[in-house]
């Protein structure tokens, strides 16, 4: 991987030293800070988490029993269901639906799978025209970037390059930067758009096995305009997104907005089940490496995941960086560890690091940078401590380094070296010997220095004098 | 009581002194120290780069130098966490004895406070200090109560803090962001080097806001991660490791 495609070299290229780090950091903290204002009021959280988790480790460990059971109570309720091997076949799924009937307007709400497979690309180049109506989301599609978090995709931006942008593509006033005439500005575009719609696209965040419904959650109503306004609904979500039962639905509503934003309850929950009267609903089911995923004793915890997006805003490293440092996948913990199981399929896609045009030649790169994300982790573990499903991200991370050798072969001959050196102590303690020895030098920053990526951020510390072994050798002696 | 000490490697060769004022603070609360020059490294950097076989060496090499020892007390909370946690990721210390020989190793401040039941050894340290959070002192030992905690989570030991107020003339500042990463993170500090300093500059930023003359923590790798830095930037509060406060007497 050359150094500049380095998740860091992007992070800082994408979020540089000064007031945009100060505010993408605080920004982001802020949410962390709403999180424990609303989960402190919550007296049996920590319990709440335990049976989330026990729920979703059921619902994995009996994924197809649920599936077939979910397809038959939707099936009943008059739904059609499609389902699809990988973000490819999703997208081509969804593309005939929308050919067979002439749909060309599509209106979407935001679903980080359909941002996996890039399906507005997909369906841009077959002649239909996808409108994103989250407006974070449509914020990024406007400015023709990805989102840069998984629930507050914008929040890399600015309000004041809100308003430069809305001014150049929505013919807003100059310097409209205020959020509410903002955010006005963009739902009157949007609303002449949801009543030309053809079709509206949703995800889904939670699919009840025993009564075939789907749930939506959002807190701009975007998606229930999106699903009751056209005639054609289709909602695109992933394997695991299926719960036993109506009534486990109560404990990850309690925990989902509670840890994405600390407000009690999302602003809009709406169940659906069967198509409105009139209209068709079409139920895509996505794999794209999710069985696979599964079949991993310690990775498939990350199915778990409700993308809350917790783990993104307590992540120290995350808010340093910003998400789109961590490539085509979702960022954060929960993307790093998604990464190296889902990254090459992101690249087939066509989205490598680089969002280059030729997958092929892009999709070794894609994957050594993927392999790569679990590094960018200080294993500090507040990710885990966040998750409502307690997923243990910072363990996936540390079991993803060994298992996918993410340092690169110079790394693993150091490491080797090292150890050698590790299992002999005196030949160790003549190595310190040799290292007090050459300190002034060590602290150069010079070229071929090898204590230069410490001392990119550090000086060395004060002259050890001689090591703990060496003087109570010297004073046993 | 005999207590084996614990030197992680880096102490031994970079952080000589906290080593030294552990031994003196163990000795004053009445332990026979006993030390073991063959010790070397529990593996901890090994495993957190994915060299499982390597890490796998080293744990075995370090539960064979221990066997013989009763309480094993290190002033690293990380080394403490690897021992105790992830050994068993590696393959080693998975059966008895090894799960009875972790679960004897401690981290300095949890040895003093839950083991020992000593909480006051009468150092004096008349200045101002804000205690940084080791993350595996705090999440992965259980030592202090993390930030995220929900209101039901079990009762921490708060044995830093603990011990901290026992000190004579120690005002104990707080910082904004009580449990944030220092961002040295073993490898990830060399490896991402610039990200590193960012989350290092932000918390000596929040602990100098706090008022703070000193930073200290149960883990003298971050304090060193943090007086490289404020050598860099030539301000903030000066990182001084828990033992060491706990042996001055000034």
């Amino acid at each position: 991987m050359k150094m500049r495609d380095s998740f860091e070299a992007r992070a800082v290229a994408g979020l540089p030293e000064g007031a945009r780090l100060a505010r993408h950091d605080a920004a982001v903290f802020a949410l962390r800070g709403q999180r424990d204002a609303a989960v402190a009021a919550v007296r049996d959280w920590e319990a709440l988490r335990e049976r989330a988790a026990a729920i979703k480790a059921h619902a994995l460990d009996h994924l197809d029993l649920l599936l077939e059971r979910f397809e038959e109570k939707a099936r009943g309720a008059g739904a059609f269901l499609h389902w699809a091997q990988d973000g490819e076949a999703m997208n081509a799924i969804v593309a005939e639906l929308l050919a067979a009937r002439g749909a060309k307007r599509v209106v979407k709400s935001k679903s980080m799978l359909t941002e996996e497979a890039g399906l507005n690309r997909y369906l841009h180049a077959r002649g239909a025209e996808v409108v994103d109506t989250d407006l974070g989301e449509r914020i990024v599609q406007l400015g023709e970037e990805r989102p840069s978090h998984i629930i507050v995709p914008a929040i890399h931006r600015s309000r004041g390059e809100v308003g430069a942008l809305f001014q150049r593509t929505l013919g807003t006033p100059p310097g409209m930067d205020d959020p509410e005439q903002l955010a006005r500005a963009a739902r009157s575009d949007l609303r002449a758009r949801f009543l030309a719609a053809d079709a509206g696209i949703t995800g889904a965040n939670f699919a009840i096995a025993e009564t075939g419904s789907i749930v939506v959650v959002t807190n701009e109503g975007n998606a229930d305009l999106g699903m009751s306004l056209p005639e054609l609904h289709i909602a695109c979500f992933g394997i695991e997104k299926v719960i036993p039962a109506l009534a486990d639905l109560g404990v990850f509503l309690r925990l989902l907005a509670r840890s994405a934003t600390g407000q009690p309850l999302s602003a809009y929950t709406s169940m659906v089940t069967g198509p409105r009267a009139g209209g068709e609903l079409h139920l895509v089911l996505v794999d794209n490496g999710r069985s696979e995923l599964l079949a991993d004793p310690v990775q498939r915890g990350a199915l778990a995941c409700i993308r809350c997006g917790a783990c993104l805003n307590t992540c120290p490293v995350f808010r340093r960086a910003g998400g789109h440092a961590y490539g085509p996948g979702a960022p954060g913990p929960i993307g790093a560890v998604l990464a190296p199981a889902l990254g090459g399929r992101n690249a087939r896609n066509g989205r490598g690091p680089r969002g280059g045009r030729n997958a092929r030649s892009g999709s070794g790169r894609a994957q050594n940078f993927a392999a790569s994300l679990p590094l960018a982790s200080s294993l500090c573990g507040s990710c885990s401590a966040v998750c409502p499903v307690r997923i243990d991200l910072h363990g996936q991370l540390l079991a993803w380094r060994s298992a996918r050798r993410s340092g690169g072969a110079v790394e693993r001959v150091m490491l080797r070296a090292a150890a050698a050196l590790m299992l002999r102590p005196r030949l160790l303690a003549f190595a310190g010997r040799v290292l007090r020895r050459l300190w002034r030098p060590l602290g150069w920053r010079i070229p071929g220095n090898p204590a230069a990526p410490w001392l990119q951020s550090r000086e060395l510390p004060p002259h050890p004098g001689e090591s703990f072994r060496e003087s109570w050798q010297r004073e046993t002696r | 009581v005999d207590v084996a000490l614990f030197v992680p490697c880096y102490v031994d060769q970079f952080a000589p002194g906290v080593a030294r004022a552990t031994l003196n603070v163990l000795r004053r609360a009445g332990c026979t120290v006993h030390y073991d020059p063959e010790q070397t490294c529990c593996g901890q950097p090994f495993l957190n780069a994915g060299a499982a076989r390597e890490a796998g060496r080293l744990a075995r090499r370090h539960l064979q130098r221990f066997a013989a020892a009763g309480a094993v007390v290190c002033p690293s909370a990380s080394c403490v966490a690897t021992v105790r946690l992830r050994y068993p990721d590696v393959g080693v210390g998975a059966a008895w004895p090894g799960t009875e020989q972790r679960a004897r190793t401690f981290e300095l401040s949890e040895f003093l406070v839950r083991e020992l039941g000593c909480t006051d050894l009468s150092a004096r340290f008349p200045h101002r200090v804000a205690l940084l959070q080791s993350c595996h002192g705090l999440r992965d030992l259980g030592l202090a109560r993390a930030s995220e905690s929900g209101p039901d989570a079990a009762p921490s030991l708060n044995s830093a803090e603990t011990l901290l107020r026992a000190v004579a003339g120690l005002e104990l500042c707080a910082p904004a962001r009580a449990d944030e990463c220092c961002g040295f993170g073993g490898a990830f500090s060399v490896k991402f080097p610039q990200l590193s300093g960012r989350m290092g500059r932000a918390r000596l930023q929040d602990f100098e806001q706090s008022g703070a003359e000193f930073i200290t923590s149960t883990d003298a790798s971050c304090l060193l991660h943090l007086d490289g830095i404020r050598r860099r930037t030539g301000h903030g509060p000066r990182p001084m490791h828990l033992a060491e406060i706990l042996d001055s007497r000034s």
